[in-house]
């Protein structure tokens, strides 16, 4: 039951800094919101310790795009501001 | 051994990049109500830098201090900058200084502010934003090196330091890029393309609130910050007309000619 209530942690936290990281989405918070939950929600019964973490791996690999699509963006607007 | 590296960073409080400034109806103040504010990019961009100064050599960093002009709103820059991997930040509250009145702390005030802090608490290497992205003034490094008599290396596009103390920075100038180097202390300035800043994890700025902010006021510095120059209009950039397709030759030609380019 440890190791169990350990991912769980794991998995609120993740959650957590999707949800944080969504606040800049360029459509919206709302729009991101609801497919962050709904995304979450699909896979709440899943109690195999394997698949939570292959699932885990996954929202991670999610909020590395996340990040990248965040840095080229600003990156983006500030060269087409300042160095075209 | 070199002599561990005290860094500066200073970092502004700016409207959010991705956010269009529009004039007020009066024509005086850029509209500030309402607006998103961020960590200016290029102060990220130099708090990133310091801290891959420290990630880079065990030792060789000894502190990295953020410090923000302006008013109690700059705080926030300061929390972002410290979230990054700050490990203090020094807020000088200036009074009078509001968000909508933000660019009336000059460039000049700021570099005194900065020598004078400086001088008090003392430091061998200043990292700043070569510019902020809202008045584009890209002064205030120069400035405070001119002020501070240390030598400068502007737009840094590479940093590098040896175990003598010697920062090589490499600079891109038109057709190529430049090294220059200099002994310790000095004062560089960010180009866009330096670093990536890190993004900051949720767990990172639940930290950073426990660390230390200290306050000061210009007149703590003994810094005059009155505003040197003068607002005497502002206005939008005027709006693009739309272009038109032509269906032949002939009036492509006629158009030309209407506007005298043939």
């Amino acid at each position: 039951m440890a190791a169990s209530n350990q991912l769980r942690y794991k998995v609120i936290r993740q959650y957590k800094q999707l949800l944080y990281m969504g606040r800049e989405y360029p459509r919206g918070y709302q729009f991101f919101r609801d497919r962050l939950h709904s995304g979450f929600m699909n896979n709440a019964n899943i109690t195999d310790d394997k698949q939570i973490e292959q699932k885990l791996r996954f929202a991670e690999f999610l909020e590395k795009e996340i990040e990248a699509l965040y840095h080229l963006r600003k990156y983006r607007a500030m060269k087409r501001q300042y160095y075209d | 051994m070199p002599p561990r590296l005290n860094i500066i960073v200073p970092v502004k409080r700016v409207i959010d990049y991705a956010i269009k400034p529009r004039v007020n109806s009066a024509k005086n103040i850029v509209e500030t109500n309402g607006v998103k504010f961020s960590l200016n990019p290029f102060c990220e961009i130099a708090v990133e830098e310091a801290i891959r100064l420290r990630e880079s050599k065990k030792d060789l960093v000894e502190s990295i201090t953020l410090v923000s002009a302006g008013s109690a709103k700059a705080q926030d820059a300061l929390r972002s900058g410290l979230a990054m991997g700050a490990d203090k930040a020094t807020l000088i509250e200036c009074p009078g200084i509001d968000d909508a009145k933000s660019l009336s702390l000059e460039p000049l005030a700021v570099a005194k502010l900065l020598k004078a802090y400086i001088d008090k608490e003392g430091a061998n290497l200043v990292i700043l934003g070569k510019q902020a992205i809202d008045d584009d003034s890209n002064q205030t490094g120069q400035m405070l090196a001119g002020l501070l008599n240390w030598p400068q290396a502007t737009n840094a596009s590479n940093v590098a330091v040896d175990d003598d103390g010697i920062v090589s920075v490499t600079r891109e100038v038109d057709g190529g890029s430049e090294t220059l180097s200099a002994p310790l202390p000095i004062v560089i300035t960010t180009d866009l393309r330096l670093n990536v800043p890190r993004y900051t994890k949720l767990q990172d700025i639940m930290k950073a609130k426990k660390k230390k902010t200290d306050k000061l006021t210009p007149s703590d510095l003994g810094v005059d910050i009155a505003p040197r120059l003068e607002v005497v209009s502002l206005s939008d950039p005027p709006k693009r007309l739309g272009g038109s397709k032509v269906d032949s030759v002939d009036s492509l030609i006629s158009k030309l000619k209407d506007v005298g380019a043939i």
